[in-house]
């Protein structure tokens, strides 16, 4: 895998979507290769390949097997730098760009209204912007754009190589060293984005749309992620979600859902990996027949309970150990520890941060769970998406 | 896991995770083993000591197939609520238990079987199994977790009523199949699922969920004689036999039709296909190879190739074969803009027509064979997916030598082979399409309204 440390939030304003954009220009050629070439040869080499971009990475990943592993290189190194693009196969492949955007996000109210609350949630960091940009921002990308950004963050010294098999170290490091260590190196700019001012007020948003027949509930509050200065609430966070919403009987589900029944699913989740400020995310599915307020309302109950009483020592035990032994589990798949690493070195963190999440977890202790817990979850600082039939009948 | 963690030149950072895997990350050279226990049940296993995980999969034909017309959706709901509560634990009580020992235990209803799976650690494995025991054996179907189930379910059909892509789906096998139970989805609709009763429920479970035709797949850390034992003490409660429906074979009526199912959404969701092949017919493999070039290849397919990267068409559009238990379809999709729908539909049938005429050149063959051959080890590299193959090389019927024949069986195959069925088989003038969106230009044959 070759993760680049450039994402969409690296993104010049008013060009949204570039990274993405060039993720899909990087198949398409060379000087050397021409365009889906590499693919060809990753198929026919009986590979696998993709690639991927989020708002803090950019990744190109291929399977195949370990023979295989200097040819791989080789076309990897050679698109790093070596991209040729022009006019005509911009222009055709924006029109993939935009039916993907229509196929991901605007045939669905769902992804709509998600697109809309993460703008409201950030207000000044681009994080705010969708990965794959704004329609009319894609619309009038042009090739000097485009140009420019893959020059700028496209150097081995912005990539992480991570080869994840049953390799022998010492020749992947010589293969890399082979086919990486004679491109020239190159200034990187530093990755400072705006940063979220404090905020004074609760945001709403609500999507209404005739497609709705099972509506949707949610509320994310800003939260330090594994890169902020207060990134120790970031282990307690984890073991949080987990409490309040990582499974059947996690608390919201077993209130909401089981005990009162007003809902059909409920949960919570945090992204940790973020190089800036990330999110905590609660939310719920009501049952058909039950207002929106009254299942909110006894969200809140749960929230209000939490902050005032705490976690117990029990719960948070139960929930350290899911988090540990679904470390084990990661470890169940070929491509699973390679982002696991992927993620966190391009997201500020180091190969010690990943060595030692477990102990990191399991020294989380009730109080450090309660106070991360009450730092974050402020009405003030939330922001709350609502996703409703047009006509505010509920679905039968 | 060992990690090298290396930089040059203060150039690249390159990091190499190495740590012991299945079967070396090649399936070629795992071992598989019949494992037939005191009790007779069988199972087949890979046996992998590298991480303390053991994963299981199992089925019992006939799934949602078998839904009685009125109340589609009874494989599903049954299936659904193995998970919620069974001896003396209750719902909570029971998911407590899975989730204290990490256990993940899932019910699946496809149309054609009923899918059981289970992943867990070595240290909890023998409660795990005790606990699938009781999932199987003893399901206690309260009325609260009847009532969620349906809710759950509920929704769920709400979610994907108007989904394009469902939409589509829907429309498209209920035109295929306008008598057969495969018209309906595995959920049912929210008019089925209300008439379900616990007795349908647990008469199915009864009836069902059986020792005859149950299918055992196991990878990861477990030993035959361990595995031996659990399977006895797992599975040797189950009834052996209980009278099932004849179901009919069936072919998909593919009269050639365009069907628009108006919607007002900025991109027109497609789904189409023709006649396909059973699993077990003798020209299965080279039309899987054929298709692999059509469409099935990922970014190298002919479909992809003209319509997404010559012409920025679509974003996704793919072919592939869908054998069932009663018929075969060879289905594909696509979404594009709505005026580019035409054209979309026009090459998908002008691809169709040009691999039937002779050209496909060995070249083309040679690399999609390679694709075939060497992705094949790919697919799986973790327990889970192991017990998934061990399971589908047994239902299909294929042999325990499946793996070290399949690269012979691919490599027989000739040019004249594909070109033969490709003449045989592909029948662009029967090819069906569901457009869900506002089209313009399109002739169909006939349109829903959608809302």
């Amino acid at each position: 895998m070759m993760w680049y440390k450039v994402g969409a939030a690296d993104e010049p304003p008013g060009k949204s979507g570039i990274a993405h954009f060039l993720e899909h220009l990087m198949f398409k050629g060379t000087a050397n290769r021409a365009p889906g070439e590499f693919s060809e040869i990753v198929a026919r080499n009986g590979g696998k390949e993709n690639a991927f971009t989020s708002q803090d990475y950019t990744g190109y990943y291929q399977i195949v097997s370990k023979d295989k592993l200097g040819l791989m290189m080789e076309l990897e190194a050679d698109r790093m730098m070596g991209l040729v693009l022009n006019q005509e196969s911009i222009n055709i492949e924006r029109q993939v760009v935009i039916e993907e955007r229509r196929t991901r996000v605007e045939t669905s109210p769902q992804a709509k209204l998600n697109e809309q609350v993460m703008a409201a949630t950030y207000s000044n960091h681009p994080y705010r912007l969708p990965v794959i940009g704004w329609k009319h921002e894609i619309e009038a990308l042009q090739l000097d754009d485009i140009i420019g950004f893959y020059k700028k963050w496209y150097a081995p010294n912005n990539a992480i190589l991570i080869v994840s098999g049953d390799v022998n170290p010492s020749e992947v490091y010589d293969l890399a060293k082979t086919y990486y260590g004679k491109l020239p190196f190159k200034k990187i700019p530093l990755r400072l984005r705006p940063s979220e001012p404090n905020q004074h007020a609760p945001r709403e948003v609500v999507l209404r749309d005739p497609r709705v027949l099972q509506p949707s509930w949610s509320r994310r509050w800003l939260a330090p992620s594994y890169n902020s200065p207060n990134k120790n609430h970031a282990y307690a966070l984890e073991v949080f979600a987990e409490v309040m919403g990582g499974g059947n009987t996690s608390r919201l589900n077993t209130s909401l859902v089981i005990s009162q029944k007003l809902a059909v699913s409920a949960g919570a989740w945090y992204a940790s990996d973020a190089l800036d400020t990330s999110t905590f995310v609660v939310w719920f599915s009501p049952r058909s027949g039950i207002s929106m307020d009254v299942v909110s309302a006894a969200l809140e109950k749960e929230l209000y309970k939490v902050k005032r009483n705490g976690t117990t020592k029990e719960e948070v035990n139960r929930a350290k150990q899911r988090l540990l032994d679904s470390a084990i589990f990661a470890r169940d798949s070929i491509e699973g520890p390679a982002q696991i690493f992927g993620v966190a070195m391009t997201t500020g963190q180091d190969v010690e941060d990943v060595e030692n999440w477990a102990n990191r977890i399991s020294d989380v202790t009730p109080d450090q769970v309660d106070l991360a817990a009450q730092a974050v979850l402020k009405i003030n600082t939330s922001t709350t998406g609502i996703l409703l039939p047009t006509d505010n009948i509920k679905a039968k | 896991m060992s990690l090298v963690f290396k930089g040059f030149k203060d150039i690249l950072l390159v990091l190499i995770v190495t740590f012991p895997f299945l079967g070396s990350g090649d399936v070629h050279s795992m071992e598989i083993q019949r494992v037939v226990s005191s009790g007779g049940i069988e199972a087949w296993l890979v046996e992998d000591h590298s991480l303390p995980i053991v994963s299981i999969r199992f089925s019992f034909p006939g799934g949602s197939v078998n839904d009685p017309t009125d109340k589609s959706g009874l494989a599903n709901m049954s299936t659904k609520l193995l998970g919620e509560g069974a001896g003396e634990f209750n719902s909570q009580k029971f998911h407590r238990r899975l989730e204290d020992l990490s256990v993940s235990l899932n019910f699946e209803a496809y149309k054609d079987i009923i899918l059981g799976s289970m992943k867990t650690l070595t240290r909890n494995r023998d409660e795990a199994f005790d606990l699938l025991k009781l999932a199987l054996l003893k399901p206690r179907f309260d009325d609260d977790s009847i009532q969620l189930i349906r809710a759950q379910i509920r929704s769920r059909i709400a979610r994907n009523k108007n989904n394009p892509n469902n939409i589509a789906q829907r429309t498209y096998w209920s035109m295929m199949f306008p008598e057969h139970p495969y018209r309906f989805e595995s959920s049912g609709t929210f008019k089925s699922i209300e008439k379900i009763s616990k007795y349908d429920l647990k008469s199915f479970v009864r009836s069902n969920l059986v020792k005859t035709g149950l299918i055992i797949g196991v990878a990861g850390d477990i030993t035959a004689d361990e595995l031996a034992l659990s399977l006895d003490k797992t599975f040797g409660g189950l009834p052996r036999y209980f009278e099932k429906n004849e179901i009919e074979n069936i072919s998909p009526r593919t009269l050639g039709k365009v069907v628009v199912v108006k919607n007002n959404l900025p991109q027109s969701s497609i789904v189409f296909g023709q006649n396909g092949l059973a699993r077990n017919h003798p020209d299965y493999y080279a039309a899987y190879l054929l298709n692999h070039i059509l469409g099935g290849g990922g970014f190298t397919s002919r479909l992809y190739k003209e319509i997404r990267e010559k012409r920025g068409l679509v974003y996704s559009v793919y072919s592939y074969l869908l054998p069932l238990d009663y018929s075969s379809l060879w289905l594909g999709a696509a979404a594009t803009d709505n005026k580019s729908v035409k054209d979309t539909i026009k090459i998908i049938k002008s691809e169709w027509s040009r691999m039937q005429d002779y050209q496909i050149t060995q070249e083309q063959l040679q690399s999609a064979r390679d694709n075939i051959k060497g992705s094949f080890s790919l697919r799986f590299n973790n327990t889970a997916s192991i017990a998934g193959m061990l399971l589908e090389i047994q239902r299909k019927g294929l042999g325990i030598n499946y793996i070290q024949n399949r690269e012979n069986i691919y490599d027989m195959i000739t040019i004249n082979d594909i070109n033969r069925v490709a003449k045989k088989w592909l029948d662009p003038k029967s090819l069906t399409f569901v457009i869900v969106g506002n089209p313009s230009n399109i002739i169909s044959s006939e349109v829903i309204s959608g809302k």
